[in-house]
């Protein structure tokens, strides 16, 4: 029998989630909805009396207080008059993560016949509305069709899923012509060139066979740009025309723009980013560019692992699984890193159109960046709150270009116990998978990242989209950490894109493998022996396991209901071979699945862009610019995501994403207790700025170092022992124009590296972020995230941002100059420039250490890095995040330019520079730590609630009441 | 002077179980994480234990509803094991999804069949928030007196909460009543200055500005803000910098548990 249950809110009760969706459809500028109400809906399956299904509804799917229900209301949602019912259900074999709870449940109440358990969303809309305004409310805002339907729409219910019948596919390449060679690479979403596919072909032509589709499917996903990174390995032949344009108002001790001579690049990552790494030989450096995160120490028993991916893809087709997937799947890297690491922070960093875009504009295909922008916020929330890890630190930045490609950055760092820091499979170790059940989910998902978008990608691309599960991965990482302890495994690593094909060919790769695919876990029947082997399932980990240790850990996961299975054997073979129901699928040398791939050789090009110099008229009155700039959506508080995140469970949370008297301020860096029992803390931050790559993506990198780093020493932090993470999201880079500035960025990364003396220990490229439409292609702007880790001896010493007493003293430290190209002012005017700001990095070095002895010393009250806006955004920050006024005087801020204006000295966006705020009395203490630096007191804080600038004529240029300021910051993403 | 034993229930997506044991080891008691499989097979015993806590997380992911499927299991697979515990005098403490589950449970606010009376719902910003909040607990009042847990509060405490359904609703306006004549209201949301106050002080719309209950007894305590998250001044997230302050206002609520064990079990 099947009975459909509707579970909907009392009357009286506030039903959050039908007036949610009232207010997203207004958003839309649909008007006629006068209301809208929501009901959950449920359908079981399964021989169960009346009885049992009253007890089911009554005890478990209602909330007796606040909710009621009705058992088969009458069948198809009806649609009536000004009433529109629209139920949105899961696709068949989408996993539905409420049936696993929900089947528990009803067991636990003592009832056996129930098979199956599906869940949809029914929202009553109320209102006069045309067939084609509920279309839109349904597609723009209530389902995703790459995932959900409509019910009733046509022919849905759960359809069974067919037997499959074995038999092995061979793929003709022997006899294939190149023609038909590319073909193949087309229509299998291979994304493998024609020298890739002649030199699969020359391997089989050997092997006397055609490769079946498995083996072809393997090759394809270890090859793959996703995890390959083949542009970054390969060779790069690279030009550069810089006319270093000497603008009149450039000073000459100014760094000029470095002209890298080196022509012809043989991996990239290897004469950049692990060149840095390996030249710095910290001896804090555990593990760098080998295991799923970089390792450092950080105490005497402890290390700490990092890593950041993106999930770019995903998220654009379908933002909350595709962000929800993405922070499960960086959370498995430090899980899998070393013999398992217990995860201790997130961090998330998000590049979106902006809010605001018209629908008009939207190119076809691309979902509205406002719901792509809750759905990742959702996503995120939901996953990490979920397996209890704090989001302590994050970014969101907008520009146009991101509207078919938004950026979705995701961080976890991991503390592992010193003795569990590396791995060794051995020969005879059983190949055990764990977590969850595979489906026909996120196929492709490797490959499919290592191509453009298209506007078709939401059809043929839907595979690879998926939905995450984060209580099965919660509980698989509680009994992982069990099994470490106990030592019952040699080796651990997620199945991330690719799947099993990617784990196990990782972990046998120095040995060789053999697993029998019809032992893996199933989510339901139908699957192919290949689609078993390269499904991106998610919550899955790969263990390898000493025979004698077999039992015991199967016993201790199914202790706590997580499956755990033995599906193969590491063995000394050299080879990997899969067996389905005694077949032999796959028999592939491991050589040459990991070294076989042919080097890729593409061409760069690099030429420095000139951009318009805006006109701007200096305005006596530069109130309304600062409030404009306070309202960019850059800039202004991100409050609303960020309190939807945890961002204090585990009990380590130091300093907090927000901060202040009401606690509302932006902090700089993130400070987190990880082991609660010392004062040891890891500080958290990130550099990102794009809009710097518009005019040298040299500079963008340098500043983006610079950046995490200043944050770092901002909230109390040094230079000590400090780690970075390079992410880079990039155009096609098989588009010479697009690699050139990879290039330039990636030397930005060494030589920013390599002056400051913080060595790279992992990283992650994003390439092929381009949406094409009608042949059109829009590629996102290069953009680089670093991320920073430090480990701070006592957090007691954390400084925080936001202004603590009136009377006391504001310096500005750090040379301010006419530093505006890629400003956020500019940017108001619609402007890049071309004075990018750059980097002095022996002063800034000096300016970091002398700021880390007055911090450890307890000298500094407040301090806040200037960076977007400013140093009147700053100011302003600080000033309103403490509910105290300001008064600065732009005659005292070391300004160096030929330009005198006040609007330059405000909002030039130069780096490392900070304002701190001092006690009166620790003036001197504090001035001769400074000696020799450039530094200047701009101003007090004062009592009254008004922030005053005065310009260089010595007049008010800004007059503005606190409450106005913090409106400005506030009000554009108060959602 | 032998220490309480505090049994932390754990399940798939509890996930404050860690800080929760490290607050009542910070207040002299013995901790041990347990698995409700551990409970419901037989393989550790309740009795065993003088606290029970349940700490923050979303059990099975609080699909269903917040606290629902954990709150059923203890209803019917430990239902005799808990009406011994609670006979023999014993505490139970409830944090955010702890809370959630006594709730659902019907073990707060109590009554003699267990019937669930109230509950934690949706917030009415419609959304997981995590802020700090003002609490009152009034002193030296008979409130203060029935819960074992608080006593010795000062007048306003300073919490972090973090949920997504927190919202304070009973079945009808006479259980309310009833809350408030016997006392069981043990915290309240209000504003720094003690005063009642609205949103985002009040963060979810509880009814009354309910944040934490106790049963007729004072000896089971449910609440949705976190003094496991503030037990160490190093969480304020204006980091106090006073050094007379040793510890988070959280704190006290773990020792007054402790105390009441090593006094009175």
């Amino acid at each position: 029998m099947v009975y459909k249950i509707e579970v909907k809110d009392s009357p009286g009760v506030f039903d959050a989630v039908g007036k949610g969706a009232l207010k997203d459809i207004f958003d839309l500028g649909i008007k006629g909805v006068e209301d809208v109400f929501f009901a959950q809906a449920y359908t079981i399956e399964g021989q169960i009396s009346e009885a049992q299904l009253k007890l089911i509804c009554e005890e478990l799917l209602i909330d007796k207080i606040s909710q009621e229900y009705s058992v088969n209301p009458s069948g198809k949602p009806q649609s009536a008059g000004d009433k529109h019912i629209i139920e949105v259900a899961y696709n068949p074999g989408v996993m539905d993560p409420v049936e696993e709870s929900a089947l528990k449940g009803i067991k636990d109440l003592g009832i056996e016949g129930v098979v199956s358990f599906k869940t949809a969303k029914k929202y009553i809309l109320q209102g006069k509305l045309s067939d084609s305004q509920v279309k839109t409310i349904s597609e723009k805002l209530l389902y995703n069709k790459l995932i959900q339907h409509i019910v009733g729409a046509q022919g849905t219910g759960h359809r069974a899923q067919a037997e499959y019948k074995f038999k092995v596919i061979n793929v003709d390449l022997l006899g294939a012509s190149d023609k038909v060679l590319l073909d193949i690479s087309k229509k299998g979403q291979l994304f493998l060139n024609l020298n890739e596919m002649l030199a699969i072909k020359k391997y089989f032509q050997k092997a006397g066979r055609n490769p079946t589709d498995l083996e072809l499917e393997t090759v394809a996903q270890t090859w793959s740009e996703h995890c390959m990174h083949k542009t970054f390995r390969g060779k790069i032949e690279y030009t550069e025309k810089i006319q270093n344009p000497k603008s009149k108002i450039q000073n000459k001790s100014q760094i000029q723009n470095p002209k890298i001579k080196i022509k012809k690049i043989n991996n990239l990552l290897k004469s950049t980013i692990m060149k840095a790494t390996k030249e710095l030989k910290k001896p804090w450096c555990v593990s760098v560019f080998k295991d799923n995160s970089g390792i450092i120490e950080f105490d005497d028993k402890y290390n700490v692992c990092f890593k950041v991916e993106t999930h770019n893809h995903p998220s654009a087709l379908e933002p909350f699984g595709g962000a929800n997937t993405g922070i499960g799947g960086v959370i498995r890297d430090p899980m899998g890193t070393g013999l398992g690491a217990k995860p201790v922070l997130n961090t998330d960093v998000f590049c979106f159109a902006p809010p605001d875009y018209p629908f008009s504009k939207l190119p076809k295909g691309t979902l509205h960046p406002k719901r792509v922008a809750k759905g990742v916020v959702s996503g995120v929330r939901d996953y990490g709150n979920k397996m209890g890890i704090p989001t302590v630190n994050g970014a969101v930045l907008f520009h146009d270009k991101f509207v078919g490609n938004p950026l979705v950055y995701c961080g976890t760092a991991g503390i592992l116990p010193k003795e569990k820091s590396f791995k060794q499979v051995h020969t005879g170790d059983l190949v055990v998978v764990v977590g969850g059940r595979t489906g026909r989910d996120g196929i492709h998902g490797a490959t499919f990242s290592s191509g453009e978008l298209t506007h078709e990608s939401e059809t043929i691309s839907s595979g690879a989209v998926q939905i995450g599960n984060p209580i099965q991965e919660k509980k698989m990482l509680d009994v992982i950490l069990k099994a470490r302890d106990e030592n019952l495994y040699t080796a651990i690593t997620d199945c991330g894109a690719g799947g099993l094909s990617s784990a196990v060919g990782e972990m046998g790769q120095e040995l060789g493998a053999e697993v029998y695919l019809e032992k893996v876990p199933l989510k339901y029947d139908g699957l192919s022996y290949m689609e078993i082997w390269i499904s991106e399932s998610q919550e899955r980990m790969t263990l390898s396991v000493p025979k004698e240790n077999i039992n015991r850990l199967l016993e201790i996961f199914a202790k706590e209901n997580v499956e755990a299975t033995v599906i193969g054997e590491f063995t000394n073979t050299k080879r990997l071979k899969l067996y389905y129901r005694g077949n032999l699928v796959c028999d592939l040398a491991m050589e040459f699945l990991h070294e076989g791939v042919p080097q890729i050789a593409k061409k760069a090009e690099f030429a420095i862009a000139k951009h318009r110099e805006p006109a701007i008229r200096p305005a006596k009155n530069l109130t309304p610019q600062l409030l404009k700039l306070l309202s960019h959506y850059d800039i202004c508080s991100k409050e609303w995501i960020i309190r939807q995140y945890d961002h204090e469970v585990q009990g380590g949370s130091v300093l907090k994403p927000l901060t202040g008297i009401v606690n509302d301020g932006p902090s700089d860096a993130a400070v987190v207790k990880p082991v609660l029992n010392s004062s040891k803390g890891l500080i958290i931050s990130n550099g990102i700025n794009f809009r710097y790559g518009f005019i040298d993506p040299y500079w963008m990198a340098f500043s983006c170092v610079e950046e995490s780093l200043r944050q770092i020493i901002a909230c109390g932090g040094s230079l000590k022992q400090v780690a970075i993470l390079d992410n880079f999201c990039w155009g096609n880079p098989d588009k010479p124009d697009r690699l050139g500035g990879l290039v330039r960025a990636s030397y930005g990364c060494y030589d920013a590296a390599k002056q400051f003396g913080v060595p790279f220990i992992s990283g992650k490229d994003s390439l092929y972020n381009e949406f094409t439409v009608h042949g059109k292609s829009i590629a996102i702007p290069g953009t680089l995230l670093i991320s920073a880790i430090s480990v701070m001896d006592d957090v007691n010493k954390t400084v925080s941002m936001f202004a603590k007493n009136s009377g006391d003293l504001v310096y500005i430290i750090g040379q301010t100059k006419d530093e505006l190209g890629g400003s956020h002012y500019f940017d108001l005017f619609n402007a890049i420039g071309n004075n990018v700001p750059k980097v002095d990095p022996k002063q800034a070095k000096k300016i970091f250490n002398a700021l880390s002895r007055a911090s450890d010393a307890g000298l500094i009250k407040a301090m806040h890095d200037c960076s977007d806006g400013g140093l009147a955004v700053a100011a302003a920050e600080m000033a309103f995040s403490g509910g105290l006024g300001m008064d600065i005087f732009l005659s005292e801020v070391p300004y160096q330019a030929q330009t005198e204006r006040d609007d330059f000295i405000l909002f030039s966006e130069s780096n490392s520079r900070f304002i701190v705020e001092i006690e009166k009395n620790r003036q001197k203490q504090f001035e001769n730590i400074l000696k020799g630096l450039p530094f200047g007191l701009i101003g007090c804080i004062n009592p009254q609630k008004q922030f005053r600038v005065f310009g260089l004529n010595g007049k008010a240029c800004i007059d503005a009441g606190l409450a106005k300021l913090k409106e400005s910051w506030q009000a554009p993403l108060r959602w | 002077m032998k220490k309480p034993r505090v049994c932390i229930l754990r399940t798939a997506g509890t996930n404050c179980d860690k800080e929760t044991a490290f607050a009542f080891e910070k207040a002299q008691a013995e901790t041990e994480l347990v698995h409700i499989n551990q409970l419901v097979g037989g393989n550790k015993k309740l009795a065993d234990y003088q606290i029970l806590a349940l700490p923050g997380g979303f059990s099975y992911g609080d699909d269903l509803g917040a606290g629902k499927i954990l709150a059923n299991e203890l209803r019917f697979k430990l239902a005799d094991d808990l009406k011994d515990f609670i006979k023999a005098g014993k505490l139970i403490i409830g944090i955010c999804n702890g809370f959630q589950i006594l709730v659902k449970s019907g073990l707060l606010p109590g009554n003699q069949n267990l019937a669930q009376e109230s509950s934690l719902i949706i917030n009415d910003s419609g959304k997981f928030e995590d802020r700090w909040v003002y609490l009152r607990a009034a002193k030296n009042s008979q409130r203060a007196a029935l819960c074992v847990w608080a006593k010795d509060l000062p007048e306003t405490i300073y919490l972090p909460v973090a949920h997504g359904e927190g919202k304070f609703i009973t079945n009808n306006k006479i259980t309310l009543s009833r809350l408030k004549e016997n006392n069981q209201i043990v915290f309240q949301y209000c504003g720094q200055d003690g005063k009642s106050a609205g949103y985002p002080d009040n963060p979810n719309g509880s009814a009354e500005s309910i944040a934490g209950i106790c049963d007729l007894t004072g000896r089971i305590l449910g609440l949705m803000p976190h003094p496991e998250r503030h037990i160490d001044p190093a969480q304020h997230p204006r980091l106090v910098r006073d050094k007379k302050i040793k510890d988070g206002d959280g704190l006290q609520i773990f020792i007054n548990g402790v105390e009441y064990c090593r006094k009175n079990l």
